[in-house]
């Protein structure tokens, strides 16, 4: 080849041709043998490219384009060779040239400006496939100029006698609307008449394509087509347009709902006649989602989805169950009829008709069958890969937290649920897990105990302290523990599980969390100890595990000691006890938490100093009063009892959800300025240290670990660092405190009223389960005979959760539909009279959009109302009686506005519809 | 509208891919790659439709089918119906087929234009503008009898071109 200059004749005459590219880059392995030829084949094509000989030219570029879309090489280079070539009167170089244009040129291309013309040119060419290249490539490179100078071409071709060329123009015209909103008031009109020509389906296809488009993103525009698109449906036999016409349907239909009474019987009819699944879906898909207060096309609907479920072809199955899942809103009935169907279908090989079937399956949850359900989709979600089994515990969460968990009625077994999902080995979805437990301790008083029963248990559990994907739901056990203590049977317990090696696995925003609850958690015990009396009512009451080897050796009876008046002479006698336990919880403390202290992450260290500060004053004045241990009322006085009376009244108050809007709803109090500049305050304060401890151990709502932290994802690369050295430190721990790792054993003692979500005894039997339930708890509704009232749930007037954001519409498809409406309302006189005058002998039908303004006249808009009658002419009565009424209002509603003339103050949009 | 056609062999090789809206280059090989990825773990038998709004932005779906070697896939939103896009891929198939004869996959590699031409006459814009596969035949055929000729205009003219190769 040629040196480093321009091409030569050698490079022409020897030039690999794009199949030569092709077979050399198969001869090569991928990899760098292969990227080692395209970079040589790379260096042929920029010298061949500035070759003055076309074909030499074309060739480079066509094997440039072939490397630009399928190898992912840079060709923007290029950009002006395939402008070069476009403007060949040869075909096949044109040809090259678009294809290189349209699959390589961004909006940024700068020569994008040279092809301009050339476009123009071969808009206006006599070659038909010229036209088409230039058509094809116009839509895909569109930008606004190119937009703004070419609707004039555009709209010539419009009406253009070819319909290879119409068809095509109008496709392009979608795009064109898309950059240059103005093209609008140019085209529509031409677009609406190629709407009213029947006479090619192709051309008909690709208008109704257009429309369908536009008003999927702003459908009020189009409502005054309604009638053009309703003669379409009636008329029409092409399925492709039936298709499009069917969505345009259902945008309108939010719209306007009186179109329902007119369109549901001709859809019915397209799906009851219909040999096409695809225009019978669609019709299904119509009904269901826009016409679903109509009886009659609802159970033909459902009838055909049911033909779908059974139909051995598993595409049909899956659009079935798709069906379905929209008809469940409003007929679940029709869920419930085929529900043998759905529950099979949970377990399918095919992912996305499990993933459906489990949407049903969720939508039949109601409260009276939501404790059976999620116990059988438990047992799926620990059969299925890990994949479907979080898509089944986020629908299960989802479900039931939803309307502030509406159909839950005994929260007791609910948080035990969420306890369960915790342990199943796939599960990811820690944060809604975490979001739960805590929104219900929040909102739910009497779930307490039991929500601080799972807790404990989770917390214990050594194993699920290695498994980062559930640390968010320790988190939350590990604030409820410490928050709701005084339900605690056994706080110590929970204080071993806290302080336990293995909690040097979890990322440092978690471990702050655990390190607070500690603190609470030895303010409460404290507090029991020192001041009893005082919180005999409140918490002493669940605090009756403070008896003689309460740490390691737990009797059964203390849980069946229900009154009041022995525990407390207990409580008396087991004072040394609770002594010695106190003091073994202090040292435990301190001796685990001091290397904290110096800890890199500040809030660790924190808390961590703040709880070692009160650990340390009660151990050194506990310790020193041993001898004290027979007189209460010492203890009183000590300087401790005094600061745990203070942090214990700061504790106990309870606080509850908050709204999102809460912060703005403060009202700003007289006298303050926000806006005010506080930057002078820097010099006043600089050397003025914010009390942060104090304020930090008494303010609480700090801690809420909601407040997702950016940091919480974070792993202390220091301590995970120790991971292993943690294993054998855990066999230690386990020996030492070996009681306490009996989770199974300890569930049973703590008996609860519900069989646990997983037992894998229950777990055999799926379907015949979940068949049976359904049938029991759904069909028949009865209620359920509750043990007990479903508790209260603190709700917020609003925004409960998440607040709502305002979608915001394309700039673009307002001025679209903008001027739509001008074109439609704004000159509809001037439309009207140029249309009735030079066109329209017999087809009076296709009149009727035109006519239908404020401007119209009434007798011809009851000659329309007429052929509309002769269109359809089996309608009821009640449309009938309905159309004159709409005659009789738009003859009022123009006398009102004055006879003749012609005034649109503002685009409403005027009923065409009845 | 159809927001992309792209055809795949089943070792995520792409072999035309044709993207209706602008796509950057990078983003065009990231969805045919998220695309690949999701395709190749699908075992064989199980439906076409894949909800695809959490790869492919939202409002997006995909229908795909195999043939042979090759994955032949449609990427649209809710204004095109499933069925019908999947009839639609039946329909370009049937038409390279009826172009190459006992159509394969080296057909497909060595006629990489031929593929684009085809899909135009069906698609433009991201809309479909013509089903019957003779009328895109007859287009096809009429295309490729202007670029034969003038070719070979150009073949008698400068005896270098290669194109009857």
């Amino acid at each position: 080849m040629s040196g480093n200059g321009g091409p030569s004749l050698m490079d022409s005459l020897f030039q690999r041709t794009l199949e030569d590219l092709i077979k050399g880059i198969r001869l090569h392995l991928p990899g760098a043998g292969q990227s080692s030829f395209i970079s040589k084949s790379l260096d042929e094509i920029r010298r061949e490219i500035k070759s003055t000989d076309l074909q030499t030219k074309s060739t480079a570029v066509q094997k440039l384009t072939y490397l630009h879309s399928l190898h992912g090489v840079d060709m923007s280079w290029a950009a002006f060779h395939a402008v070069e070539l476009t403007s060949s009167p040869l075909f096949i170089y044109k040809k090259t040239g678009y294809l290189a244009a349209s699959l390589s040129f961004r909006p940024s291309t700068d020569v994008l400006l040279l092809l301009t013309n050339q476009l123009r040119k071969d808009l206006s060419s006599t070659n038909q496939h010229e036209v088409s290249l230039a058509l094809e490539c116009l839509s895909v490179i569109c930008t606004p100029d190119l937009a703004r100078d070419l609707t004039p071409d555009i709209f010539t071709l419009l009406t253009c006698g070819k319909m290879f060329i119409r068809k095509k123009s109008i496709a392009c015209l979608l795009m064109i609307f898309g950059q240059y909103p103005d093209a609008v008031r140019v085209c529509f009109k031409r677009l609406v008449e190629n709407l009213e020509s029947s006479d090619n389906a192709q051309t008909l296809a690709a208008t109704v394509g257009v429309f369908c488009e536009l008003a999927s993103k702003e459908p009020r525009s189009y409502l005054p087509l309604a009638p053009e698109f309703y003669r379409i449906l009636v008329e029409s036999r092409n399925n492709w347009v039936l298709i499009k016409v069917l969505k345009i349907f259902m945008h309108l239909a939010k719209l306007e709902p009186r179109l329902a009474k007119k369109v549901v019987e001709p859809i019915c009819d397209h799906m009851k006649r219909s040999e096409a699944k695809s225009l019978v879906f669609e019709c299904v898909r119509t009904i269901v989602s826009s016409f679903y207060e109509y009886e009659f096309a609802v159970k033909l609907a459902v009838a055909k989805i049911r033909e779908f479920l059974l139909d051995s072809d598993l595409n049909l199955r899956y659009l079935g169950l798709q069906g379905l899942l929209l008809v469940a809103p409003s007929h679940l009935w029709a869920v419930l009829e085929n529900k043998e169907v759905v529950i099979k279908s949970l377990s399918d090989v095919d992912q996305n008709i499990k993933l459906e079937a489990l949407r049903l399956v969720m939508s039949m949850v109601s409260d009276n069958n939501v404790v059976e359900i999620c116990r059988v989709l438990i047992g799926y979600a620990l059969k299925s890969d890990p994949e479907f089994c979080n898509e089944i515990l986020r629908s299960m969460l989802s479900t039931c937290s939803r309307n502030v968990y509406e159909i839950i009625i005994d929260f007791d077994w609910y948080v035990s649920l969420l306890g369960e999902m915790a342990r199943i080995p796939h599960c990811q979805n820690g944060e809604e897990i975490e979001y739960q437990l805590i929104d219900i301790g929040m909102r739910v008083k009497d779930v307490r105990p039991e929500l601080v029963r799972v807790g404990r248990d989770l917390l214990i559990d050594p194993a699920l302290l290695g498994n980062p994907f559930i640390h968010r739901i320790l988190s939350a056990a590990a604030w409820v523990s410490g928050e709701y203590v005084q339900f605690s049977r056994k706080p110590f317990e929970i204080m071993e599980a806290l302080l336990q090696p293995r909690t040097n696995l979890l990322p440092p925003s978690i471990r702050s969390v655990y390190i607070h609850s500690m603190f609470k958690v030895l303010s409460f015990c404290l507090h029991s100890f020192l001041l009893p009396e005082k919180g005999v009512n409140t918490s002493l009451s669940n605090f009756d595990d403070i008896e003689p080897g309460f740490t390691y050796s737990e009797s059964e009876q203390e849980f069946t000691e229900p009154d009041h008046a022995t525990r407390s002479s207990t409580f008396q006698k087991s004072d040394t006890f609770m002594l010695e336990s106190i003091d073994n919880v202090l040292t435990q403390l301190i001796t685990s938490l001091t290397p904290l202290a110096d800890n890199h992450d500040v809030e660790i260290q924190e808390r961590v100093r703040n709880v070692l500060g009160l650990a340390q004053l009660a151990q050194q004045e506990i310790s020193c009063h041993h001898d004290l241990k027979e007189k209460m009322v010492d203890k009183v006085n000590l300087k401790t009892s005094i600061i745990i009376n203070i942090i214990n009244d700061a504790l106990l108050e309870d606080f509850g959800p908050i709204p999102f809007s809460a912060q703005e709803r403060v009202p700003i109090p007289d006298g303050l300025v926000l806006e005010e500049n506080l930057s002078k305050l820097d010099s006043i304060c600089a050397d003025v240290r914010l009390p942060k401890s104090e304020s930090f151990c008494l303010i609480k709502p700090v801690l809420l670990p909601t407040d997702g932290d950016s940091n919480s994802n974070q792993q202390n690369e220091e301590e995970s660092g120790t991971a292993v050295e943690s294993t054998s430190l855990l066999a230690e721990h386990r020996k030492r405190h070996g009681l306490f790792y009996l989770p199974s054993n300890d569930k049973k003692i703590a008996s609860s009223s519900f069989p646990p979500a997983n037992d894998p005894n229950q777990r055999d039997n799926d379907v015949e389960d979940l068949v049976k339930l359904t049938e029991e708890s759904l069909v028949l509704k009865r209620k359920p005979n509750l043990s007990r009232p479903r508790p209260v749930v603190v709700k917020l007037d609003e925004g409960d959760r998440h607040p709502i954001t305002v979608k915001k519409t394309d700039e673009n498809e307002d001025l679209i539909s903008g001027a739509v409406r001008d074109v439609l309302l704004g000159t509809e006189a001037s439309l009207h009279s140029n249309i009735s005058s030079s066109r329209r002998k017999g087809k009076s039908h296709s009149k009727v959009n035109m006519e239908n303004s404020e401007t119209g006249n009434s007798s011809k808009r009851r000659s329309k109302h007429r052929d509309h009658g002769k269109n359809v002419e089996d309608r009821d009565e009640n449309s009938e009686k309905g159309k004159k009424k709409s005659v009789g209002r738009h003859k009022a509603r123009r006398r009102a506005d004055g006879d003749g003339v012609v005034v649109v103050q503002k685009p409403i949009i005027p009923d065409f519809l009845l | 509208m159809i927001k992309a056609m792209i055809v795949i062999n089943n070792q995520g090789k792409p072999r035309l891919s044709k993207f209706y809206n602008y796509t950057p280059l990078e983003q065009q090989q990231k969805l045919i790659r998220s695309i690949y990825s999701v395709l190749c773990l699908r075992p064989e038998n199980v439906s076409n439709f894949i909800e695809g709004s959490s790869f492919l932005g939202p409002d997006s779906r995909l229908v795909y089918k195999l043939f042979a070697t090759l994955y032949f896939i449609f990427v649209f939103d809710s204004s095109e119906n499933e069925l019908a896009m999947f009839d639609l891929i039946q329909v370009y198939v049937e038409i390279l087929e009826k172009c190459f004869s006992n159509v394969c996959e080296l057909d497909l590699v060595l006629n990489c234009s031929k593929m684009h031409t085809i899909l135009d006459e069906m698609i433009l814009g991201g809309q479909v503008v013509e089903t019957n596969s003779e009328k895109v035949m007859q287009a096809v055929d009429e295309i490729a009898k202007m670029e034969k000729i003038t070719a070979a205009t150009k073949f008698i003219s400068k005896s270098t071109s290669l194109f009857w190769g």
